[in-house]
């Protein structure tokens, strides 16, 4: 039998991991939401941030709080750079080539950065105490990136709730053809969500680099898990994405400490396809 | 059609004296490009089976590694020739081709939420392979046990044309499996499956059945692709044979080729296959990932400015006159 102070330890530790996935999951679930795409590589986006923040820190030095408002910028650049150069020339081509041309960056993001930077897992070491509560002992960063995390999402709901570029972003989500009538550029507020995605990205990079190494297959082992927590929760649907995020999180978490890591891995994809059965349209979904 | 038929039986030719030609030190390697892009265009032409009617499967990495693994592990451990191993892996294959079709037919799921449901499936049997570590060897793969010598039972043979013949073998009956679905009743009613499942099932057509029937086909297909592989190479990986990585590259190979027309798969794949090898040559070890940069930034571009494949593009080439004068039937 396992001591339940793992058990608890785990439950914690899964709850604030579920808060940084939350944060990959609404980046990614708002630009499916609004072009109607799923970035295959948007992991590897994030990956590509966390080696900025990598070398603006441990390497030149630079506070970790510029090197992440570099990497929310950064992001920010290379979400307008993937829509402008790959994703508007085929925004009219069958949905497998969209899907594929983004899978496509992925082999291209993965692959350059191997060559780039090599294969070393790098991390940032910023000196962070550890807490002991109760007889668990939880990361200080974990925590840190699990408030910021919260903050950064309660930021984006009020961005969408509260500025006219965001209502007009959750409004193609609604209704890409009635927009267009209504005299908004869905051009525009494509390339808007593209840069808000990308810089979503740059933050959760600075969230994961100081719990994480990164390495160029960074991407290949949270991508999966991102767009499970997206279809999860229903592809476009926030809420849903927000939840199912600490759902799979405590499954994996858990499931690691009960079974092993690959074995908690396997559980939450498993509860994901049969869930898929159960509710096709998301935990919090109807169906279309 | 017969100037087609003609071009094919003159190809199928060339392939077959391809062996025996000379080529100095190149014959092996030669062979060794050639056996790849038969399994693999088996492979792709498996999963074109069922992409082309929009069920696009991101997870068939999931058929080839159970294949693979399967006879490879039964062989291993308990001396099963992997003739019979192939028997049990293709059933095992189709046991999980239904429990993953079934009720995705019967619950709707369908385009992007079909494609990450079978993405899951793949990862869920990389993942599957890796954890059982004891018997599979984990991330680092396992030997397909020699048998000592050549031996039919263990299909292992030290002379590459051996698998070469044995591999366009298996190619041409891949393309005999497409172009038998492509002539059949099954056809029709995928067609109009893909085009409008409620619309399908009112005029009679089992939705269910057709959909779990061609999943089936093509998932044992792939995995007797992956057993292929797996003899030749002699070696099993789960990240070469399961996972996301290879699901993605037999999608893009296909997609790449053309996935509606009968040499689709092939044309994609001998690309991919025949560019990859070039990159790997031109920069071999001295810039590492620099091969697999510039295959990823060749996808992009093809995926741009080829959207139908490259055989799909050069056919409407030439098709164009004749569809104009007889509208179009695709």
């Amino acid at each position: 039998m396992i001591d339940p102070i793992f058990l608890a330890e785990a439950a914690v530790n899964g709850l604030l991991l579920g808060g940084v996935l939350a944060l990959l999951a609404l980046g990614l679930n708002l630009i499916f939401g609004v072009i109607d795409i799923v970035w295959i590589a948007y992991v590897d986006l994030v990956m590509v941030c966390m080696y900025v923040v990598y070398f603006l820190v441990q390497v030149y030095g630079w506070p970790i709080w510029l090197g992440s408002l570099v990497s929310v910028a950064f992001g920010a650049v290379l979400g307008m750079g993937v829509h402008l150069l790959i994703i508007s020339p085929i925004l009219g081509s069958a949905p497998i080539n969209q899907l594929l041309a983004t899978g496509g960056l992925l082999f291209f993001l993965q692959s350059f950065a191997t060559f780039l930077w090599t294969t070393d897992h790098r991390s940032v070491r910023i000196n962070l105490p550890t807490l002991e509560v109760g007889g668990m002992f939880l990361s200080f960063s974990r925590l840190i990136a699990f408030v910021v995390a919260l903050f950064v999402m309660l930021g984006l709901y009020l961005f969408l709730r509260h500025t006219y570029v965001g209502t007009a972003i959750r409004a193609v989500s609604q209704d890409r053809d009635a927009m267009a009538l209504m005299g908004a550029n869905p051009r525009r507020v494509y390339l808007v969500t593209s840069a808000v995605g990308g810089a979503l990205a740059g933050v959760a990079a600075a969230l994961l680099i100081i719990q994480y190494s990164v390495h160029p297959f960074f991407g290949a082992a949270f991508g999966p898990l991102t767009f499970m927590i997206c279809v999860l929760g229903g592809l476009g649907n926030m809420v849903g994405a927000f939840v199912a995020s600490f759902i799979m999180s405590e499954v994996i978490s858990i499931g690691g400490v009960v079974w092993s890591t690959e074995m908690g891995y396997v559980i939450a994809f498993v509860f994901f396809v049969v869930m898929m059965f159960a509710r096709p349209g998301g935990i919090l979904g109807r169906r279309a | 059609m017969s100037a087609g038929r003609l071009a094919f039986g003159v190809l199928l030719a060339i392939l077959l004296v391809v062996p025996f030609v000379p080529m100095g030190g190149m014959r092996q390697y030669m062979l060794h490009v050639l056996i790849q892009i038969f399994i693999w265009s088996f492979i792709g032409g498996a999963w074109s089976l069922m992409g082309r009617f929009g069920l696009v499967s991101l997870g068939h990495g999931a058929f080839l590694g159970l294949g693979a693994y399967t006879t490879t592990l039964l062989w291993n451990f308990f001396g099963l020739t992997p003739w019979l191993g192939a028997v049990v892996a293709v059933a095992l294959t189709a046991v999980l081709a239904v429990v993953v079709a079934y009720p995705c037919s019967r619950f709707s799921v369908t385009g992007h939420y079909f494609g990450l449901v079978t993405l899951a499936v793949g990862e869920v049997i990389r993942l599957l392979i890796i954890a059982e570590r004891d018997w599979t060897g984990g991330s680092l793969g396992l030997t397909v046990k020699p048998a000592g010598g050549d031996s039919l039972l263990a299909i292992q043979f030290a002379d590459k044309r051996v698998f070469y013949y044995a591999g366009l073998v298996l190619w041409a009956l891949g393309l005999w499996v497409w172009y038998r679905l492509d002539r059949s009743m099954a056809r029709s009613a995928m067609e109009a499956i893909g085009e409008d499942e409620t619309a399908a099932a009112s005029v009679g057509i089992h939705v269910t059945r057709f959909k779990v029937g061609i999943t089936v086909l093509s998932a044992v297909v792939t995995a007797i692709g992956g057993i292929a592989y797996a003899q030749y190479i002699a070696y099993v990986n789960p990240d070469t044979l399961a996972g996301i990585g290879v699901s993605l590259r037999i999608v893009f190979a296909v997609v790449l080729g053309g996935m509606y027309a009968l040499l689709g798969p092939t044309v994609g794949t001998a690309l991919t296959i025949a560019l990859a090898e070039v990159l790997r040559v031109v920069f071999g070890v001295t810039y590492v990932g620099m091969a697999e940069t510039i295959y990823g930034l060749l996808l992009i571009v093809f995926i741009i400015f080829l959207p139908s494949g490259i055989y799909g593009s050069v056919r409407d080439v030439f098709r164009r006159p004749r569809a104009a004068a007889a509208p179009a039937t695709a």
